[in-house]
This record gives C-alpha cells, structure tokens and sequence, in this order.
C-alpha cells in the first residue's frame, strides 16, 4: 500500500512539474507576442528584410523548378526543325509530309506552311508594315519532326539528320540536341549558384535575427537583472527571446511566401503568351504546400538559430551589477 | 542565519572592498549595516545575494555554504531571498501588479495563487488600490513600497535591503524602516543597509557598521562616533 501511495504521489510531481513546465513556455509565448505587438514596426520590418532574404533563393528554386517542367519533355524526344525548299509546291509538300510519317526513325511531325509562319511571324516580331509592303511571302514553310524514342537512345539521331539533311526537298535541318545540352549544363551551373546564394542568405537571415535579439536583450537589460535576482533560471530568461526569434523567422518566411505569390501572378500572363509562342500550354507553378511548409519550418529554424547564438554571445555580457 | 567567517574581498583590479569580516545575524533578527559610502554596505548584501563573490574565507547563510551554490543551484538559492534597491528597480513598462508578481512568476505559482499572494502583499504595503498603476505613475515613496511588496511576496526567508530610504523625505523613511519592522516580526530576517545613522538609531535595532572595508562594530556593540 505504502509503495502505491508513493508512486502516484510521484506520477503526480511529474505531472505538476509538466504542467509547470508548459505554463512557463505559454508564459514566454504570450510575452514574445505582447512585445511584438508593443513594437509592430520594427517586428514588421526585421520580418520585412527576412522575408526578402528568403524570397530569393526560394523564387530561384522556383524558376528552377518551372525550368525543370518545361525541359522535361526535352530530355527524350529532341526537336529536328525543317527549313523546306521554298520552292516547293504543295503537293510536293504533301507527299513529303507522309513519306517522313511512315519513317521508322520519326514518332511524329508538323506542318508549318509558309502563311502559318508569315501570320505568326505578324503578329510577333512587329514587322507588320514592313511585310505587307512585301509582294512574296519571302519565309519557307517548316516541319517540326520528333524523331522515335529509341532513334535517339540508340545514337542514330545523327544518322537521321544526316539523310533529311540530304534530300532535295529541304533546304536545312537543325537538330535542337546541341542547344538543349548547353541549357541543360546551364541549369546545372545555376542549381549550384542557389546552393551558394542560399547558404549567403541564411547567414544574413541568422545575423538579421541574432541583431535583432541582441538589441532586444540590451533594451532589456534591467529586467533581465531583476529576474536574475530573483532566482530566475537562465532557461527562464532566455525562452522569451528565443521565442521571438522563431516568430520572426516563421514572420519572415510567411512574407516571402507572400512575395513569391506576387511575383508569380505579376509573371503569369507574359509567361502564357510566351508558351503560347512555342505552341505550349506550360503555366508557372506556385510552391506546393509541402514547400510552403518546408519553407516556414526553415525560417522558424534560423530564427530559433539566430536568437539562440545571440543569447549565448549576449547573455555573458550581462551580469548583476 | 547569515554567518561570516574571515571574510575578504577584492575587486580584479586588487582593491579591497572587505577586509576580514567576521559576524553571525541569527535567524529572525533584523540588524542595520552601516557605514560611509564605500565602506562595503552594499558588497555584503551584494555577497549574501550571490550577485558578487567574496575572495577568501567562508560565508554560510541558511544552512548553505555559499562556495558550494554555484550552476543551476544558484535560482534556486535566489528564491529564498527578497532584495529591494535604492532606486527601487522596477520596470516601468509593466504594471504594480505584475511588477510584484515578477518572483511568483519566476517560480512557477499558478495563476491563482500569483493573485492571491501578490494582492496579500500589496495589501501589507498599503498600495493594493494602484495595482493597476505604472510605477512612473506612483511617488517615490510609493515605488519604494511596491518595491518591497515585490521582495516579500514569496516568502523569503531572509529580505535585505540596499539603502531603502536613500532618496525618501525623514517621514516616509520612517514609514519604510517600519513597514520592515511589520515583515521582520513575522519571522523574516531582515538586513538592511543604510547611511542614515540618526534613522537608524531610532529604531532600536542592532548595528553592524563597516569603515573601509573593515567590522568597526559588531552586534551588540555601541557606535562610537
């Protein structure tokens, strides 16, 4: 009976000092917030130069992202552009349109004719005036051939350039591998400068905060004392700062979120137009939710970062007398 | 209480602010130290309280050997303690009430009981009206008492009090000393440091006083100047 009693008198210290515990943090919580809301235009404005701190290694993973999505259908089916003899006549046009279809090396093909290319040649480049002082339609008409999967994995692109290079009906044909190889190479070199660019921010991203909390340590120099006095733990006296370096982070992140968001409907519209160039129905991606929540919980952590370093640089400093 | 054993301070740069102090306050009393400005008042309190730390010899207050509070021991040691200022020390963007509530706080009461005890010790100092005042709305006379509401308000064993009339007219200094006296006949130890000699004579209570550095008088002993 008696070790009973003891050990539910234990369970009970236990949930006491729990309960204690979780108090002092909602404490420190509610505190960080009061002084945020005491001094909204600094809070605003740390947040504010955090926010866009963080927006632009997260708009380059964006574009990065998008970058991605567009060269996807790339990677496999490269591009052969067919500049055709202008002076062909449709039929001509015509027959070689289905020899190149029953081709074994060719998944698929498109017709540009010459009207096709002069009406959107118009409507683009603003040479309206100038072309309709022309008597000829001086462009030739092109085909768009996606050679077959396999033609490519098995190296015979070349061999496939080469015999439409040589027939009478076109004039040149342009494999797009060697311009995609060079996007790609510099997708990659771009990959490593948001690698480099991000690490940069994050350090700015910790000295703003770490500013920011030692300010806020100083100005509260006094109060600091007082609690030390009266028997206040360290842990005490740091977790309302540490708090409110979180909140500036997950403040920031949120503002730079936002910021994305903006830059993203303020790119929309030419982004389609220019998709819509290369007979594409290619959209800008916003960030995923996932992201979004990857992107606070990296904000929160390098606020939570940079107020811990700068409590432990600060706190040193102040002593009792 | 409070025992000193050949007690020495100095300071890093090799002044000595005590010299050899030897004393015993024993649980309960209420003793006054005194001296001129630098003569050490303050460096004892500042001891007691583990804010400074002496040089040579032994300290024991309450049982506990002060070389050994060290780390995480010393909030605990704290919280056993009331300690007011002579510029009072309050901050002045928060409240009476919670400017005493600030200990109970630090030691983790409920919400409930935080009440109940800091109204309990604003009612004693008699300011349980201006709870809801900013000290820079208050007297000097008045943040003086919130001061020492805010240095009983857990329950110390031991409460010291650096200077706590330094800047208060004759009248409301007397007020003070008592409004201690009231603490030190519950059963609280009380020392108080104070330059006011002709205050402290008044009161009836045993002097300690310190000229530069050095116990001049002890316990019991009369002053000599």
């Amino acid at each position: 009976m008696k070790k009973r009693a003891s050990i539910s008198g234990s369970t009970q210290g236990y949930i006491a000092i729990i309960h204690t515990w979780l108090a002092q943090h909602a404490r420190a919580l509610i505190f960080s917030l009061g002084q945020i809301y005491k001094n909204p235009v600094g809070s605003l404005l740390t947040m504010a130069v955090i926010g866009v701190s963080l927006s632009l290694p997260a708009g380059f993973y964006l574009l990065l992202d998008n970058a991605g999505r567009v060269t996807a259908n790339w990677g496999g089916s490269m591009q052969i552009t067919l500049f055709l003899n202008p002076e062909l006549t449709d039929q001509q046009i015509e027959s070689l349109t289905q020899t190149l279809q029953q081709h074994e090396y060719i998944d698929n093909i498109k017709l540009i004719d010459a009207d096709e290319a002069l009406d959107e040649y118009r409507q683009y480049s603003g040479f309206n005036e100038a072309l309709t002082a022309l008597d000829k339609n001086p462009l030739p008409a092109v085909i768009l051939l996606n050679p077959a999967r396999e033609t490519i994995a098995s190296g015979q692109g070349e061999q496939l350039l080469q015999y439409l290079q040589n027939m009478d009906a076109v004039e040149t044909a342009q494999f797009d591998r060697q311009w995609a190889n060079r996007l790609f190479a510099f997708i990659e070199i771009f990959q490593r400068v948001i690698i480099v660019l991000s690490t940069l921010l994050a350090f700015a991203v910790l000295l703003i905060i770490g500013n920011t909390i030692r300010l806020a340590i100083f100005n509260r120099r006094t109060e600091i004392e007082i609690n030390k006095l009266f028997g206040a733990t360290d842990a005490f006296i740091q977790r309302p700062f540490l708090y409110s370096g979180f909140i500036h982070g997950i403040g920031g992140s949120v503002m730079a979120w936002i910021l994305l968001i903006t830059s993203i409907k303020l790119l929309e519209e030419p982004v389609i137009k220019l998709a819509g160039l290369y007979a594409s129905n290619f959209q800008l991606f916003s960030l995923r939710s996932g992201e979004v929540a990857v992107l606070i919980a990296i904000g929160g952590l390098l606020g939570l970062l940079g107020s811990w370093l700068a409590v432990q640089r600060n706190f040193k400093a102040i002593g009792l007398s | 209480m409070i025992r000193f054993t050949d007690v020495y301070m100095h300071y890093g740069d090799g002044a000595e602010a005590l010299k050899r102090i030897n004393l015993y306050v024993e649980q309960g009393a209420m003793v006054y130290v005194t001296g001129r400005s630098g003569a050490g008042k303050s460096t004892l309190l500042r001891l007691i309280a583990l804010i400074e730390r002496h040089s040579r010899g032994q300290i024991i207050v309450n049982g506990q050997n002060l070389e050994r509070v060290t780390g995480r021991r010393i909030p605990l040691y704290r919280r056993n303690i009331g300690f007011t200022f002579q510029e009072h020390r309050l901050l002045n963007d928060r409240d009476v009430f919670d400017n005493v509530a600030l200990p109970l706080v630090i030691s983790g009461y409920r919400h409930q009981e935080i009440k109940k005890r800091v109204r309990a010790s604003l009612d004693r100092v008699g300011l349980l009206k201006k709870e809801k005042n900013y000290p820079l709305q208050l007297s000097g006379g008045e943040q003086q008492r919130v001061g020492i509401a805010r240095a009983v308000v857990h329950r110390p064993a031991l409460l010291l009090a650096d200077e706590p009339t330094g800047n208060l007219d004759p009248a409301l200094s007397l007020e003070i000393m008592q409004l201690f006296e009231r603490f030190n006949q519950v059963g609280v130890t009380v020392l108080i440091a104070s330059h006011d000699l002709a205050m402290i004579k008044k009161m009836n209570k045993p002097i300690i006083t310190l000229r530069e550095g050095k116990l001049l008088t002890h316990i019991g002993q009369t002053i000599s100047e």
